[in-house]
């Protein structure tokens, strides 16, 4: 990554969020958040609070619950030269923003043969573990990667939240930044200070092994990677790659720790059927179909309409580390 | 419909092997109602069926292996012959296919393409990954002349890869062509009714047992040596105080308890003898899981006391019997089976006074209890008759040497004959 300063602060997702969006607030006047909730309530997660007495409420715009209008508005914007940071409040409410997102911002670029460009970033929490129940718990990311024109982006630790944060206000077209809820606070770890980006589209291995290659994003990364350390100690070698970005994905990383591993298990929260797990995948066998020595594997959650709210319904839906760590072990074992 | 799955039969156990289907397709099943019997190493279990239907196709066959949780056959619940009034069970549909999906893909149901490969072969190809057939035909490695370290002994690509760093290997073709062939067209007969020129089917446990057998004696230099035991005392205590021990507990009183509590002494005084060989170095077994050899009519088990160190000779005495009972039963669970550190084999129980037991795989030593019979022996330059017990001794003599097992049956014969007459059980 492009790091400028040497110096570095641990904090957790909430605030590297914050932080990269509070920088990006006073590095250019063109900057705006707008979303349910943002100002004077300063965000659900209180991430942007604050915000609005320092910058404005034209800069730091309360809608009305609208997701429609919340991203319309932005790609207008955004069309005419701001750079808006549109907020979904929960993943759960984006459906009534399908056709801007899919139908306008994803196809500007491509509809005005590159007379315009759609330079927008929308942020929404997403994912499950929390007890959110059916609309504060989905995964929005499989309805979206379909998309051409579309990037999407779901880092899991706070350096890479600000660095990709940084990359997608910079891109020059929409970005889709999703935010797990359940890391926001539980996940800390040291983010430089400064302005730095993190190329969208670029994995990262963030526990070395040689015997199977995991492939994740969000929540799970951290559950793999404490799943592989686990299995360290058995003389069970992990590789675990954080994608980082789901659209454009890194097919580089992957093949490469597959042909080295010949092992694959993806593991996302997303549903199974038709889900990342299934292009990445049938990238593999395209490939590297002569580098495997078993069949593919993925944990996903089950398809069903939604994650329940009772506890045990909840469990059911989620993959614990434990099963994680038993699927790594007979991968491992085949 | 609901797809039956290959059951866990036990904690430890990743495969099952299906031993015979009760059931042909079209029969008609009672939920509860057995249908087919699963066997693992040396368990036999009939499976009851979580639905009442119609058995639709039977996917595992009699003789194959294959992985806990994959499909051994779908039942149709909608066509249910005979009106019992059972309804479907959606629950148990629905559990069921999910168990397949989350099971890896290592069910062969195929038969081998086109008409070249003899079964030996297709049997060892069929978990040949694309990784494997890659490397293999660059290494110039013949697959089916490996031995499998994977899953189900699937040859995996590092597999492949040790077998080119080690150059060229005498296939094990060789071997198989020099094996010991029946006479073509043989008739069948069972186990338990041989008839002359007659050919026994091998069932999933005589399999194991050869193997096991063969292993053995291939990979442990077996060393053997014998001592005598005077047990007219312990023989004494036991003769009087079988018939209340019975009523007591309803476990016969044998004199295994007794030689399994001075083995556990002898063992704590030469920990060499409750070990394990390994490439690493001389594992020492830090319990006591004490296997004890209990024939049956067409096979051989050999269930575990744990921690018999923590069993009085009561407690060791009702502990045998249930294996024992449930042994006979066919109910022995894998867990009951395995985690043996050392094994008794009471060989005397069918008259024998001298045997050349082969040692459990994964363990140092084999001790047998040979039958009790009354000697002529000189004491004290008298002569007196006494009753009299061989005791066999096998021992990997990589683990051991002469030392250390004679320090052993020493340390046994002295305890067993401190024993009695009198004294708590």
């Amino acid at each position: 990554m492009a790091v400028a300063s040497t110096t570095s602060t641990v904090m957790n997702n909430v605030e590297a969020v914050r932080n990269t969006l509070y920088e990006a607030l006073k590095a250019d006047d063109r900057t705006l958040i707008l979303g349910e909730d943002v100002g004077a309530r300063g965000n659900v997660f209180l991430i942007t609070k604050g915000f609005i007495e320092e910058f404005g409420p034209e800069r730091i715009i309360d809608t009305p619950l609208a997701e429609a209008s919340i991203v319309g508005i932005a790609i207008g914007m955004a069309m005419e030269g701001l750079r808006p940071i549109a907020e979904i409040q929960f993943a759960d409410f984006i459906y009534p923003a399908f056709n801007q997102i899919v139908g306008e911002a994803a196809k500007t670029r491509y509809r005005s043969n590159g007379d315009y460009t759609c330079p927008l970033v929308i942020r929404t929490p997403y994912g499950g573990g929390v007890r959110g129940a059916l609309s504060h718990s989905v995964s929005i990311e499989a309805l979206f990667y379909h998309v051409p024109g579309l990037k999407i982006v779901a880092p899991s630790f706070p350096a890479d939240m600000k660095g990709l944060l940084n990359a997608a206000i910079d891109d020059p077209d929409p970005v889709l930044f999703l935010e797990h809820k359940k890391t926001y606070r539980l996940v800390k770890g040291e983010v430089p200070a400064g302005h730095y980006t993190i190329p969208i589209g670029k994995a990262e291995i963030k526990h070395p092994g040689d015997q199977v290659t995991v492939v994740s994003y969000g929540l799970y990364v951290h559950q793999a990677i404490e799943a592989a350390t686990r299995l360290a100690g058995d003389n069970i070698s992990v590789e675990v790659i954080d994608l980082r970005s789901i659209r454009p994905m890194d097919r580089t990383t992957i093949l490469e720790s597959v042909r080295k591993t010949r092992k694959l298990l993806i593991i996302h929260e997303d549903n199974k059927f038709g889900g990342i797990g299934a292009e990445i995948s049938a990238m593999v066998v395209e490939e590297a179909f002569f580098d495997l020595d078993a069949p593919i594997r993925r944990l996903c959650g089950p398809d069903v309409p939604a994650m329940g709210y009772a506890a045990t319904l909840e469990e059911e839906f989620m993959i614990s580390t434990d099963r994680m760590a038993n699927t790594m072990r007979e991968m491992v074992a085949f | 419909m609901t797809t039956i799955t290959m059951p866990q039969l036990g904690e430890t156990v990743t495969e099952g092997t299906v031993a015979q289907w009760l059931k042909k397709p079209g029969d008609a099943i009672e939920k509860y109602e057995s249908f087919v019997e699963v066997s693992t190493d040396k368990v036999n279990a009939e499976v009851p069926s979580p639905v009442s239907g119609v058995l639709r196709e039977i996917i595992c066959k009699e003789g194959e292996t294959v992985a806990t949780g994959a499909p051994i056959a779908i039942i149709d619940e909608v066509a249910v012959a005979g009106a019992g009034g059972a309804e479907p069970s959606p629950v148990a549909a629905h559990a069921a296919p999910a168990a397949v999906a989350a099971a890896p893909a290592v069910v062969s149901n195929g038969a081998p393409r086109g008409g070249n490969g003899s079964v030996n072969t297709s049997e060892v190809l069929r978990g040949v990954s694309p990784a494997v057939r890659r490397l293999a035909r660059e290494h110039h490695v013949d697959v089916s002349s490996l031995r499998g370290t994977g899953h189900n002994g699937r040859v995996t690509a590092n597999d492949v890869l040790a077998a080119a760093s080690r150059g060229p290997v005498a296939p094990v073709a060789v071997t198989r062509a020099a094996a010991v062939a029946a006479p073509a067209g043989a008739g069948r007969s069972t186990y338990a009714a041989p008839v002359p020129g007659t050919l026994v089917p091998l069932s999933p446990a005589r399999k194991i047992i050869a193997q096991r057998m063969v292993e053995s004696l291939a990979t442990a230099p077996h060393a053997w040596t014998m001592v005598e035991v005077d047990v007219s005392n312990v023989w004494a205590w036991r003769a009087k105080a079988k018939d209340r021990f019975q009523q007591e507990k309803g476990q016969p009183l044998t004199l295994l308890p007794f030689f399994i509590h001075a083995v556990v002494g002898a063992l704590k005084a030469n920990p060499l003898l409750n070990a394990r060989f390994t490439d690493e170095g001389i594992y020492v077994e830090s319990r006591y899981n004490i296997g004890i050899a209990v024939g049956m009519d067409a096979n051989l088990v050999v269930p575990v006391i744990r921690d018999a160190d923590t069993l009085s000779i009561a407690g060791l005495a009702i502990a045998a019997g249930k294996l024992v009972e449930k042994a006979r039963a066919g109910k022995l669970g894998a867990d009951d089976l395995t985690g043996g550190t050392f094994t008794v084999n009471n060989t005397g129980a069918n008259g024998s006074v001298l045997s050349k037991p082969i040692i459990n795989g994964g363990q140092a030593a084999i001790v047998t209890m040979e039958a009790v019979v009354k000697r002529p022996v000189v004491i004290a330059d008298a002569i007196a008759i006494r009753s009299i017990m061989n005791v066999c001794l096998s021992l990997d003599h990589r683990v051991i040497d002469g030392t250390a097992s004679n320090a052993f049956l020493n340390h046994l014969k002295k305890s067993l004959e401190a024993m009695g007459p009198t004294g708590d059980l």
